[in-house]
């Protein structure tokens, strides 16, 4: 099994093009995940999370620092990883059926063998029957159920999500969380998680890897010492609330300090 | 308590019914309703003008009328030129949007996705599509003489620049984050193009083509009225210059059915890709 992820001094500086800044949104990260552990990454918005997962991907290259997956540095992306929008960005012109093998005909590896594939993949996320359908007449959950299909398509080690449920109703939401971890383990991929949410972190990881902004770096890491499989209801017991009260304080330290930066500019 | 209340969690995550209130019965009314008062409002137009056509009121001259318009239109099928007139307009249209498509089309997208490419024609591109191409006439009517090309460039430029300025268009507009989606995927430059750029160009390479139609067939018109040995327009020039109103409307009409038509079949291509537009209301 394979999916290790290191990453050691990573620095990811944007150029601003308009004013020829270099603004740094990422300084020294160091975090090691293991092969099929669930990782959320956690903070305020602006933290840096999307920038680091993007630089996981290969989508920003990295200023300083290194991104190792299975020992090989990476500059690009690559077949190994495979990522999950915040908004699903599924063509609007293919149908589902045709979204989730996207990837595999990027890759090469459309075919019959695709078909079948993907055809399971759309069975596994509960989209069966709306293989014809075209993206924009499918409910936003649908439609993320789609967008983590297509990510699985192109069997990836490493799955990465970028707050994929940020824009669902509460119910709807609280579900596909549901949905996510039933998935994650009959594939045993390593996951990272993005999100801004305290008990959607707690729930779905292994660790919470929580952020602190400006410039964005891991201020804790917090392993989540829960049985899994974990019923929707363990988010009302002591463990985990003990949990969500620990990761608000130490996440309302980071509010505050960026509040009274906003102030002082 | 109703049992119904404990639907399976799955319900919220399909996509709600939309369940149409209305019968088919007054559906069938409603859709016929709306073509019924078109018809007659139609129809109401013809007779109104009919009326004021041959009671007077108006000099006949000035508007002819539908009775006098009909007649025309029998003569002009006994004289036996209209089979002539609306082969060599049908021709002049056919092989100058033809032409404009096979070649504007092609260009835009070069306009669009290669930056050399770009900056080299751009200037032309954007200074003669400033240029009225009315002012263009007499110069080409120099270069291709009076017969059949000098109005098929005429069409061509109609319609040529709608169709590059909209395919530019949709090569530069598109989703930045289905790039990164495919990005994220590996795509390469030449898959990105066929895979994402093109697809998304669809809805505005159709907008060029209703567009160019347009100018395609204000092209015939112009061209022929200014130099031509026949046609419609040529036609309607000559039956303008000896006061024959009602073949002017004949030929005025000819044009405006070949407009609707054309423009109703770019309709229908249009529908065909309406499955996956973002619905707008
Ligand atoms: N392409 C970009 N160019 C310049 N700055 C960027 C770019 N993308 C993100 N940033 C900045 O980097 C910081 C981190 O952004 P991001 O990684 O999106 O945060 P998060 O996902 O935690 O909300 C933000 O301050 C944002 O403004
Ligand atoms: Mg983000």
């Amino acid at each position: 099994m394979n999916g290790k992820l290191e990453a050691t001094n990573v620095c990811v500086e944007y150029l601003i093009a308009r004013t020829g800044e270099r603004f740094r949104a990422l300084e020294d990260v160091c975090l090691t995940v293991n092969e099929g552990e669930f990782v959320s990454f956690l903070g305020p918005s602006g933290c840096g999370k999307t920038t680091f997962l993007h630089a996981i991907d290969g989508l920003v290259p990295v200023t300083r620092g290194e991104i190792r997956i299975d020992d090989r540095a990476i500059t690009k992306p690559g077949k190994d990883r495979a990522m999950v929008f915040q908004s699903p960005a599924l063509l609007p012109w293919r149908t589902v059926m045709c979204n989730v093998m996207y990837g595999l005909e990027i890759q090469g590896a459309g075919g019959q063998a695709g078909k079948q594939r993907v055809t399971n993949l759309i069975k596994l996320v509960g989209l069966e029957g709306f293989e014809h359908r075209f993206p924009n007449e499918l409910s936003g959950g649908m439609q993320q159920r789609a967008n983590l299909a297509r990510a699985l398509a192109t069997d990836p080690e490493i799955l990465l999500l970028d707050e994929p449920f940020a824009n669902l109703d509460e119910q709807t939401r609280e579900f596909m969380q549901a949905e996510l971890l039933r998935i994650w383990a009959t594939t045993h991929k390593t996951a990272i998680f993005v999100t801004h949410n305290i008990t959607e972190a707690i729930y779905l990881s292994d660790r919470v890897v929580v952020f602190s902004a400006r410039p964005g770096h891991i201020k804790k890491i917090v392993t989540i010492d829960l049985p899994r499989p974990r019923p929707l209801k363990l988010k009302r017991q002591v463990e985990f609330l003990k949990y969500e009260e620990d990761i608000w304080e130490m996440l309302q330290e980071e509010v505050a300090k960026m509040g009274m930066r906003a102030q002082e500019t | 308590m109703s049992p119904h209340l404990s639907a399976a969690p799955i319900a919220q995550d399909t996509l709600p019914r939309v369940e149409k209130q209305e019968s088919f019965f007054t559906r069938f009314i409603s859709t016929r309703k709306h073509i019924l008062i078109n018809l007659t409002s139609v129809l109401v137009f013809f007779l109104i003008w009919e009326y004021i056509g041959t009671s007077g009121l108006i000099n006949p001259l000035f508007i002819s009328s539908p009775s006098a318009i009909v007649q025309s239109a029998a003569q002009w099928v006994q004289e036996g030129s209209i089979w002539n007139d609306l082969y060599v307009s049908g021709t002049e249209f056919v092989v100058g949007f033809a032409l404009a498509i096979i070649v504007g089309i092609p260009f835009g997208i070069l306009l669009g996705w290669y930056r050399t490419f770009n900056y080299i024609f751009e200037p032309f591109v954007f200074g003669l599509n400033a240029t009225p191409r009315v002012a263009l006439v007499p110069l080409l009517i120099i270069w291709f003489g009076i017969g059949l090309w000098s109005k098929v460039a005429i069409v061509f430029l109609g319609a040529f620049f709608p169709l590059v300025l909209n395919a530019y268009a949709g090569v530069r507009t598109v989703d930045d984050l289905l790039l990164r989606a495919a990005r994220s995927f590996g795509a390469n430059d030449w898959q990105i193009f066929r895979t994402i750029t093109l697809p998304s160009s669809v809805p505005f390479v159709l907008a060029g083509l209703r567009v160019g139609l347009g100018h395609a067939l204000i092209g015939i018109v112009i061209g022929e009225l200014v130099a031509a040995t026949a046609g419609i327009g040529y036609e309607m020039a000559i039956a303008g210059a000896t006061f024959q109103t009602a073949r002017l409307f004949v030929g005025i009409l000819l044009i405006t059915i070949a407009g609707v038509f054309l423009t109703g079949v770019i309709g229908y291509i249009e529908r065909r890709f309406d499955a996956w537009r973002p619905q707008r209301m």
